[in-house]
């Protein structure tokens, strides 16, 4: 059933990449908790527009988790705190009554603050154009059932593929590591005979690309993992090292 | 005004052969002289932008999102349509061409539908290609579902993620151009303006939604690619930034705007569940294939779902349709949930809701099997209402979810204004008066990747061009007008917010011009759209400045272009005096309530043109001439 709460916010703003930012905070009175973390925000957003000050800036579009538009560290958590959820497909009913919630964008030198929560992920498709597609233009294909594809190979493709692109796996990770977001297009495509072709180079660009754009190592953390609203396996941080192996092992640049 | 919509002549499974052949070619060498502009990066403008790009043409894509990857496309669920007969059910280029123009209720070109199902196959083809994950049997080959009202399988899949994965594939393909220097990618900019020189459009204007600096682009031509205008109605399932503002814009500047008024309202969406709503959600239409319908039999009856025996409940669809069932086009599917919630037979707080029950399902399948279905849908149904549909029936109703109507296109998908190219949900042409389900990824992708690289060229190597630089005084006098209407929003300063104001219009859209509409009805949403424009213009309050990001004034241009836009739909609802697919006004309805077609009046597709501020605009008609298909009255009994 749903109910209403009370809670403080404290959201950090900041008015452009180069101004210094802060956290500012703000009661949030009456929410339903039906309603969702976006929608709660929306409800700020009316109030402080009626009171003249500038609502909060924030990234979000499908608002149904598959976008990878939206995005917040909520009270330290990458989405917030359900597993497997998207900030957008959080709701209020995982919040208590009286809470304090801390918001603020993600944070990883790859990615700067435009306003407020809005950041710059545009490095996320740098490290695509360079390698994250198999070349087929359109109009020679074969026909679809052409090559057959074992079931549980394109399902285990179709885990990977499922990256929305997000970021949160930058931003939970204490190196603001890649590693993720790379691992899940290299094995999406590399998984499947189509792929195979440009596997060595693609594997390549792809990470020389993400180190030139200043994310971090992996350690393996796990945190990328944690934080993945699509739950994308770390078995893919594996691949792709074994792929990056194999590339420079049979066709070193 | 002479409409010529280009259809070429002979018989219809040769003309898109022979229309091939007819068009001019531009030399290979010739093309990178030749620069266009794409505008929206869902899967129409994602593959066209791409396909161009490989052909040799100097591209320049826009979109409003961050990344091209967000665009809309990306939410769709369900699944794409291509006439492969897979499943060896019966299925062929024919039958397809014939759902397709019966879906729309006969109110679509039969030489643009006959071509969306002949190159429906290239479509998957193209997709197994670029690596989409698409869904597969045990043997390796690709999975087929019925959807939608089909009676055969000819659904292609993706898990529930059909939309993401098609539009990864063609943004992948994007991203390759952008690579080589082909496309040049502007994210986050919003198109305000078309231009046009010596009446070709030859750029457009748009905002930088980070530096709010507005900015010129020019081109031989232009392509928008900028999806459906469902939010309209402010609550629907399209993403928070789809708009009508780029073809609105166009259609200011002279293209015409074609059946506005056809809106498809989804039957499986989550309900309302409070005033701060943002959006609703799409539980896709696969669901019906394994859930049944139904309602408590005796209004009122509002005890829990489980505790009501069968003898109590009435699965309306099944008995009212029984060759259909649960599987009737969406337009059906939607208006008998409305009238069972009329009844008062609805359910949940609101009753404004229906029962959508997976119990016979499981029981018979498995919880594994119905999970491997739906696993994602049931999740995500989950998160939205906090109540687990495996042990619950899920509860739905319909919600705005797609526009049939667009600018008008002719055969080569050019509006009236040359060099003026419409593709995707933006154009009126393939689903008439309602679409059918996984019609619309397949239309989007068809347009781009299939259809566009080829008519372009006749266009440009036909056309004479006279340089027209981002300098010309045209480009300088449309900057101009996108700058004062930027400033005029930020200087009202009232006191009722962007959200407020179109909140109140989507009101009066679904009250008056929602899923049943008639004239009284639509005759009073007019005069109250325009005194809530006026209001608007006096009374919204959009803060920030022009000068950097600001995404409360984004809004409010959307919004206004909507409060001009809803009246459009309403005039072009009241023009149309019969009911077609999705259009039904309650004066023209069967016996058995189903829309009322008047072949003989208003067999024509809805052109209309803007006359300028505060004038009627001028109604034009398109006739359809049905030469393949005989028209009949639809019935899914
Ligand atoms: C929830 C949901 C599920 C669906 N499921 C299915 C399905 O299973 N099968 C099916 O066939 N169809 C489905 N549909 C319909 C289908 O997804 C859409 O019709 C289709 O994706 C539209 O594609 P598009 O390329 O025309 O436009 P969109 O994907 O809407 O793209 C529009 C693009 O234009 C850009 N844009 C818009 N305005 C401007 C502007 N002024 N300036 C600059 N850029 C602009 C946007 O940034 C975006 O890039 C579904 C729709 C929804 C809402
Ligand atoms: S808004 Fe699209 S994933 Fe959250």
């Amino acid at each position: 059933m749903s109910k209403t709460i009370n809670l403080t916010l404290k959201v950090w703003r900041q008015e452009g990449p180069e101004k210094k930012g802060r956290l500012e905070t703000y009661p949030a009175r009456d929410i339903s908790t039906d309603m969702s973390f976006l929608e709660m925000i929306d409800v700020i957003n009316e109030q402080l527009t009626l009171d003249g000050k500038e609502p909060i800036a924030f990234d979000h579009d499908c608002r149904e988790g598959i976008c990878g538009m939206c995005g917040a560290v909520v009270n330290g958590h990458a989405h917030g705190p359900e597993k497997g959820t998207t900030l957008c497909q959080l709701h209020m009913r995982h919040f208590s009554d009286g809470d304090t919630i801390v918001i603020e964008p993600w944070r990883s030198r790859a990615f700067k603050v435009v306003k407020d929560l809005v950041v710059d992920r545009s490095a996320f498709d740098e490290i695509i154009q360079v390698g994250g597609y198999i070349s087929a233009n359109a109009g020679g294909a074969p026909d679809g059932n052409a090559i057959p594809i074992p079931q549980s190979v394109a399902e285990l493709a179709m885990d990977a593929a499922a990256c929305i692109g997000c970021g949160a796996c930058v931003a939970a990770c204490p190196n603001a590591s890649a590693m993720l977001f790379v691992g899940a297009k290299v094995s999406h495509l590399g998984l499947l005979p189509q792929g195979r072709p440009e596997a060595a180079k693609r594997v390549q660009s792809m990470v020389s690309r993400m180190d030139a754009l200043g994310f971090g190592n992996c350690t393996n953390e796990a945190e990328c993992e944690a934080a993945c609203p699509k739950e994308i396996s770390i078995t893919n941080i594996a691949r792709l090292n074994r792929e990056f192996l194999k590339a420079k092992f049979f066709s070193p640049e | 005004m002479r409409l010529d919509a280009k259809i070429p002549s002979g018989p219809l499974a040769e003309k898109w052969d022979r229309h091939r052949f007819d068009l001019k070619l531009v030399n290979p060498a010739n093309k990178r002289k030749y620069d266009i502009i794409v505008v929206g990066t869902g899967l129409a403008g994602a593959s066209a932008s791409a396909s161009l790009a490989e052909l040799g043409y100097d591209v320049k894509t826009f979109c409003i999102q961050d990344s091209p990857r967000r665009a809309h496309s990306i939410a769709a669920q369900g699944g794409i349509n291509a006439a492969k007969n897979y499943a060896n059910d019966g299925d062929s280029i024919w039958r397809l061409f014939y759902d397709t123009v019966k879906g729309g209720d006969f109110r679509a070109r039969e030489a643009n539908v006959y071509r969306l199902a002949q190159v429906s196959s290239a479509i998957i083809d193209q997709g197994v290609a670029q690596g989409i994950p698409f869904a597969r049997d045990y043997g390796g080959l690709l999975a087929n579902r019925s959807f939608g009202g089909a009676q055969v399988s000819r659904t292609f899949y993706a898990r529930g993620q059909t939309g993401q994965q098609l539009l990864l594939g063609a943004y992948n393909s994007l991203m390759r151009q952008v690579g080589t220097g082909k496309v040049k990618m502007y994210p986050r900019r919003e198109m305000l303006e078309l231009v046009l020189v010596n009446g070709q459009a030859r750029g457009i204007v748009v905002r930088n939604l980070i530096t709010g600096e507005i900015e010129s682009h020019s081109a031989h031509a232009v392509a928008l690619c900028t999806g459906g205008y469902g939010n309209v109605y402010f609550l629907s399932t399209n993403a928070m930034a789809s708009n009508v503002t780029a073809c609105y814009r166009a259609y200011k500047k002279g293209a015409l705007f074609s059946n506005p008024c056809f809106t498809q309202i989804h039957p499986t969406c989550i309900p309302v569940h409070g005033d701060y709503q943002s959006k609703l959600t799409l539980m896709s239409e696969s669901l019906r294939n394994d859930g049944r319908v139904w309602v408590p039999k005796n209004p009122g009856d509002k005890r829990p779902p489980k505790e009501i025996p069968e003898a109590d409940r009435d699965y309306y669809l099944e008995s009212k349709y029984p060759s259909f069932g649960n599987l009737v086009p969406r337009d059906v599917a939607s208006r008998n949930a409305k009238e069972q919630c009329d009844m008062g037979k609805g359910v949940g707080d609101t009753a404004l809701a229906v029962y959508l029950d997976f119990e016979d399902a499981i029981n018979r399948d498995g919880k594994d099997v119905i999970a491997q279905k739906y696993g994602n849908l049931f999740q995500m149904y989950e998160k939205i209402t906090g109540e687990n549909p495996y042990e619950m029936p899920m509860m739905i109703y319909p919600a705005v979810h797609y526009t049939m109507g667009g600018l008008w296109v002719d055969y080569n998908l050019m509006s009236t204004i040359p060099g003026l190219f419409v593709l995707g949900e933006a154009n009126f042409s393939d689903h008439g008066a309602n679409r059918l389900g996984a019609s619309a990824l397949m239309q989007g992708l068809a347009d781009g990747y299939f259809v566009l690289p080829y008519t372009i060229g006749g266009y440009l190597a036909a056309e004479a061009f006279q340089d027209a630089p981002i300098e010309h005084p045209a480009f300088k006098e449309t900057t101009r007008e996108a700058q004062a209407r930027v400033e005029r929003l930020l200087s009202v300063n009232g006191k009722r917010t962007v959200d407020d104001f179109h909140r109140e219009l989507g009101h009066i859209m679904w009250e008056y011009c929602g899923m049943a509409r008639n004239n009284d009805g639509l005759n009073k949403a007019k005069g109250m759209i325009q005194s809530l424009r006026d209001e608007f213009w006096e009374n919204v309050k959009v803060p920030g400045s022009n000068g950097d990001f600001n995404q409360s004034l984004e809004r409010a241009g959307r919004a206004a272009d909507f409060l001009e836009f809803g009246e459009l739909m309403i005039s072009d609802a009241l023009a149309r005096q019969e009911s077609c697919g999705c259009h039904l006004n309650e004066g023209f309805q069967t016996e058995e309530n189903e829309a009322r077609r008047d072949d003989e009046n208003f067999c024509h597709v809805s052109c209309w043109e803007y006359a300028g501020e505060d004038k009627e605009p001028a109604l034009h008609k398109e006739p359809l001439a049905f030469e393949n298909v005989e028209l009949t009255q639809r019935s899914y009994k």
